[in-house]
C-alpha cells in the first residue's frame, strides 16, 4: 500500500479521499477534541440521506450489511424466547446495537482479529463464525467446541480470529491491544485487531491501562466502545463526569471518534477509516458508537425497575438502526417488502433448523472436566476423576 | 563450566530463548534499557532490540493483560513483573485470563506466558519488597508456579518453562539472587518440571521447602546432625504441580515431616502439602507435620530477621517431631 502522500491528512487513503465522499466527511478533518465531542452520521433518523455521502454502499454491500443486522435480531428473539422457556439458562440480547456490532465488524478482513464483549455474537457470526458451533455453546452440549465451559454467549472461535469473551468487564480489551502487540512485533503485517467494550467498562482499571499500552506502542488495533447508555441498571451519567466517552481517548494521545451507533453508514464509515488507518501502521483509535440497549440487561433483569421505559420507546420507535436501514433499502429499490419477508422467513427457519438439531444433545462426557485445565492433567486432576469415576460406577 | 548466580542464569536462559525463538517476548517495567532493577535482563535490549524487549508503561494490569494477547495471537511472550509484592494489580489477568484462557476456550487457545518475579524477604524492603504470595497462585487452577532455589534449576527450569504451552509463574528468591552461585552450562539444557529434588539424604526427619529456604534447611541439617539428627532436605522446585510422590517416599521412611515456608503460616503452602501427606502417609508418622513459616503478619521491616524462618527455628521444629 502506498504511503501517505504530501499535502494529505494523517490517517487518509491516497486513493480515496475522504472530501471526494460527500459532505458529512468534512467530520474526518475537524481537530481532535471536535471529533471526539461530535458525532458522524450520514442516514438520518428518518432514513434521509445525501446521496453524496454513501457512494460507497452498493446494493450488495447494503444487503450484506442488512442480512447480519436482521440475523441478528431475528437469532435474539428467538433464543430469548427460548429462555423465557426455559431451554436455555441464559441468554443476552442485543436489540438495537446490530448496526454497531455489525457493521463495524464488516470493515476488517478475514486475517484480521476480534475481540468481543458481550454483545458482538451477531459480529462473529458475521465474520463466519460456524453457527452450529455457535447454537451448541449456548446449550453447553457435546458438541460445544468450547467443551461446555461457560455460560450460554460466550463462544470463541479460532478459525475467524474471534477470541472468546470473558465474563470479567473490560479484561478483553487489552488483550485485544496485546493481539495488536503481537501482529506488529511479528512483522506480519496487513493484521489489524478489533476490540469492542461498553461504556461500563470504560470506567474499569483495564481500560485505562488498555489505551494507555495501545497507544504508547502504536498499536494495528481499534478499540469499540458501544455506548448503549446502561450498564445494568447505572445510566451513563453515573459512569464518568466526561461529555463524551470518546474524549477519554484524546488523554492517551489516541485520535478518538465518535459516531451514531444507530446509523449503519456512520458506523461502517469510522470503522473502515480506523481499521485502514491500523492496517497502513499508523496506530489506534478510539471509536464510541451511541445507541441505546433497547432490551433488558440480560435475561436476568428487569429494566422497568430503574429506567424510564418511555424513553426507550422513543429510541425503539424513532432510532433504531434496522427501521431506518429499510426505509434506505425500499427507497433505493433494493430490498421489498416480499424479499424481507423471504430473507427473514429464511433466517428464522435456519435458526429453528440448528436449535432443534442441537437442543437434546448430551453433555459433554466427564473427562472434559478435567481437560484443557492445562495441555496435560496433573496427578491430582486423574486422581479426583477416578475416584468420582469409581463412585459413579458404583451407583 | 562457568560459574553463575541465579540472576546471570536466568539471564543466559532468556538469551538463549531469545536467540531460538523468534516469537519470543520480554516486557515488562524497566526491563529493555536499563536491563531490569536487578539487571536479569540485561544485555538483551542491545541483543534483540526495543519491539523484542519492552520498556512498558508502569502498569502491571497491562503487562499482563497484553502479554495474554500476544501469547493467544501466538507469540511466547516472559513478562517480568518488577517485584511479586506489585503482582497484584494484575491478579484478575492471571487468575481469571491466564490461567483460564485455555481451558475456556476449550483448547483452542493455549496461553504460554511466562511470568517472572523476584519473591520473598531477607533483602530489607519492608511490606512491599519482600512478600511471598505463591499461595494463591498454586490455588490458581491452570497455572505452573516454579520457585527455583539455586542457578543450575533456575536456569534449567526457566528453559523448561519456555519449552511448554501452560502459563507459568516462575519466581525467583530474590534474596538469593546473587548469594547463591554454582556450575551452570553456557548452552541450553532443561530440568524437569514438576519433579522435587533431594538435596540431602537422612533418615530421621523430612525437611520439605523451595527457594531461599533450602539452603536454610540444609543449614539447619547440618547442624543437627551434629547433634546426631539425621535429615533429609527435600527441595520442591515444582510448586504446581507438586512432586507427592517424592515426598511420601521420603516420608515414608523417615516417619516425620517439617515443612519451611516464608509466607504466612495460615492456607500457606505447607498446609497443603501437609495435608497431602497425611492422606498418603498417616500410618508410618511417628509425630504431627510441622509447620515452620512467616508469622500471620503484614511482612515487617525492623524484625524481618524474626519474620523470616531460620535455621535455629527449623531445628526447633526438628526436635518437635522427635520429642512427640
Ligand atoms: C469486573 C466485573 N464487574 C461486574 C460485572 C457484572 N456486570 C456484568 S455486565 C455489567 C454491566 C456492563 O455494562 P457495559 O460495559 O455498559 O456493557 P453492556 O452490558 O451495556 O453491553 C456488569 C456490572 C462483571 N461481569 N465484571
Ligand atoms: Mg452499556
Amino acid at each position: 500500500m502506498s504511503g501517505v502522500q504530501a499535502g494529505e491528512r494523517k490517517g487518509e487513503k491516497a486513493a480515496t479521499p475522504m472530501q471526494a465522499r460527500g459532505p458529512a466527511f468534512a467530520y474526518f478533518d475537524l481537530d481532535e477534541e471536535a471529533k471526539a465531542r461530535g458525532l458522524f452520521s450520514i442516514l438520518a433518523e428518518d432514513g434521509s440521506y445525501d446521496p453524496a455521502n454513501v457512494t460507497r454502499f452498493d446494493k450488495t454491500l447494503c444487503l450484506q450489511l442488512y442480512r447480519g443486522m436482521l440475523w441478528t435480531r431475528l437469532m435474539d428473539r428467538q433464543f430469548m424466547a427460548l429462555q423465557r422457556q426455559g431451554v436455555l439458562g441464559f441468554y443476552a440480547e442485543t436489540i438495537g446495537q446490530e448496526a454497531a456490532s455489525i457493521c463495524s465488524a464488516a470493515t476488517l478482513e478475514p486475517q484480521d482479529w476480534l475481540v468481543p464483549a458481550l454483545r458482538e455474537h451477531g459480529a462473529g457470526l458475521f465474520r463466519g463464525m460456524n453457527f452450529e458451533n455457535f447454537v451448541a455453546q449456548l446449550f453447553g452440549n457435546a458438541n460445544d467446541i468450547t467443551r461446555g465451559r461457560q455460560m450460554p454467549l460466550h463462544p470463541c472461535d479460532r478459525p475467524t480470529n474471534y477470541l472468546n469473551m470473558s465474563s470479567c468487564i473490560a479484561t478483553q480489551i487489552s488483550h485485544a491491544v496485546g493481539v495488536a502487540m503481537g501482529m506488529k512485533i511479528s512483522g506480519v503485517g496487513n493484521q489489524v485487531c478489533m476490540g469492542y467494550m461498553g461504556d461500563g467498562a470504560t470506567s474499569e482499571g483495564d481500560f485505562h491501562v488498555a489505551m494507555n499500552f495501545a497507544a504508547v506502542r502504536k498499536a494495528p488495533v481499534v478499540l469499540i466502545c458501544q455506548n448503549n447508555q446502561w450498564a445494568i441498571s447505572t445510566p451513563v451519567s453515573g459512569q464518568t463526569a466526561a461529555e463524551t466517552f470518546a474524549l477519554k481517548g484524546i488523554g492517551y494521545g489516541m485520535e478518538s471518534l465518535r459516531a451514531d451507533g444507530n446509523d449503519m453508514f456512520a458506523v461502517y464509515e469510522v470503522c473502515k477509516y480506523a481499521v485502514d488507518k491500523a492496517r497502513r501502521g499508523e496506530g489506534p483509535t478510539f471509536i464510541e458508537l451511541l445507541n441505546y440497549r433497547l432490551s433488558a440487561h440480560t435475561s436476568s433483569d428487569d429494566p422497568s425497575r430503574y429506567r424510564d421505559e418511555s424513553v426507550t420507546t422513543m429510541w425503539r420507535e424513532k432510532r433504531e438502526p434496522l427501521i431506518r436501514a429499510r426505509i434506505f433499502l425500499e427507497k433505493k429499490g433494493w430490498l421489498s417488502e416480499a424479499e424481507h419477508e423471504a430473507m427473514a422467513a429464511q433466517i428464522e427457519s435456519t435458526i429453528r433448523e440448528v436449535v432443534a438439531k442441537q437442543r437434546d444433545v448430551p453433555a459433554p462426557p466427564l473427562r472434559s472436566l478435567i481437560e484443557d485445565v492445562q495441555q496435560t492433567p496433573w496427578w491430582r486432576l486423574e486422581e479426583d476423576l477416578a475416584a468420582m469415576q469409581e463412585l459413579l460406577a458404583k451407583q | 563450566m562457568p560459574t553463575m548466580n541465579i540472576i546471570q542464569a536466568v539471564n543466559s536462559a532468556l538469551r538463549i530463548q531469545m536467540a531460538r525463538e523468534p516469537k519470543a517476548v520480554i516486557l515488562g517495567e524497566d526491563v529493555g534499557k536499563f536491563g531490569g532493577v536487578f539487571r536479569a535482563t540485561s544485555g538483551l535490549y542491545d541483543e534483540f532490540g526495543e519491539d523484542r524487549v519492552i520498556d512498558t508503561p508502569l502498569a502491571e494490569a497491562g503487562i499482563i493483560g497484553t502479554a495474554i494477547g500476544m501469547a493467544v495471537y501466538g507469540m511466547r511472550p516472559i513478562p517480568e513483573i518488577q517485584f511479586s509484592d506489585f503482582i497484584f494489580p494484575a491478579f484478575d489477568q492471571i487468575v481469571n485470563e491466564m490461567a483460564k484462557f485455555r481451558y475456556r476456550s476449550g483448547g483452542q487457545y493455549p496461553c504460554p506466558v511466562v511470568i517472572r518475579t523476584p519473591v520473598g524477604g531477607g533483602i530489607r524492603g519492608g511490606h512491599y519488597h519482600s512478600q511471598s504470595p505463591e499461595a494463591l497462585f498454586i490455588h490458581t487452577p491452570g497455572l505452573k508456579v516454579v520457585l527455583p532455589s539455586n542457578p543450575y534449576d533456575a536456569k534449567g527450569l526457566l528453559l523448561s518453562c519456555l519449552q511448554q504451552d501452560d502459563p507459568v509463574l516462575f519466581m525467583e528468591p530474590k534474596k538469593i539472587y546473587r548469594a547463591s552461585r554454582g556450575e551452570v552450562p553456557d548452552e541450553a539444557y532443561t530440568v524437569e518440571l514438576g519433579k522435587a529434588k533431594i538435596v540431602r539424604e537422612g533418615e530421621q526427619v523430612t525437611l520439605i521447602g523451595y527457594g531461599a529456604m533450602v539452603s536454610i534447611m540444609e543449614e539447619a541439617a547440618i547442624k543437627a546432625e551434629e547433634i546426631g539428627i539425621s535429615c533429609e532436605v527435600i527441595d520442591l522446585r515444582t510448586l504446581l504441580p507438586f512432586d507427592l510422590e517424592t515426598l511420601v517416599e521420603s516420608v515414608n521412611k523417615t516417619g516425620r515431616a517439617v515443612v519451611v515456608h516464608e509466607a504466612p503460616k495460615t492456607c500457606g503452602f505447607g498446609a497443603e502439602l501437609a495435608s497431602s501427606l497425611y492422606e498418603r502417609c498417616l500410618g508410618v508418622l511417628e509425630a504431627p507435620i510441622e509447620r515452620v513459616a512467616g508469622f500471620d503478619t503484614p511482612f515487617p521491616y525492623s524484625l524481618e530477621h524474626e519474620y523470616m524462618p531460620n535455621a535455629d527455628r527449623v531445628i526447633g521444629a526438628i526436635r518437635k517431631t522427635l520429642e512427640w
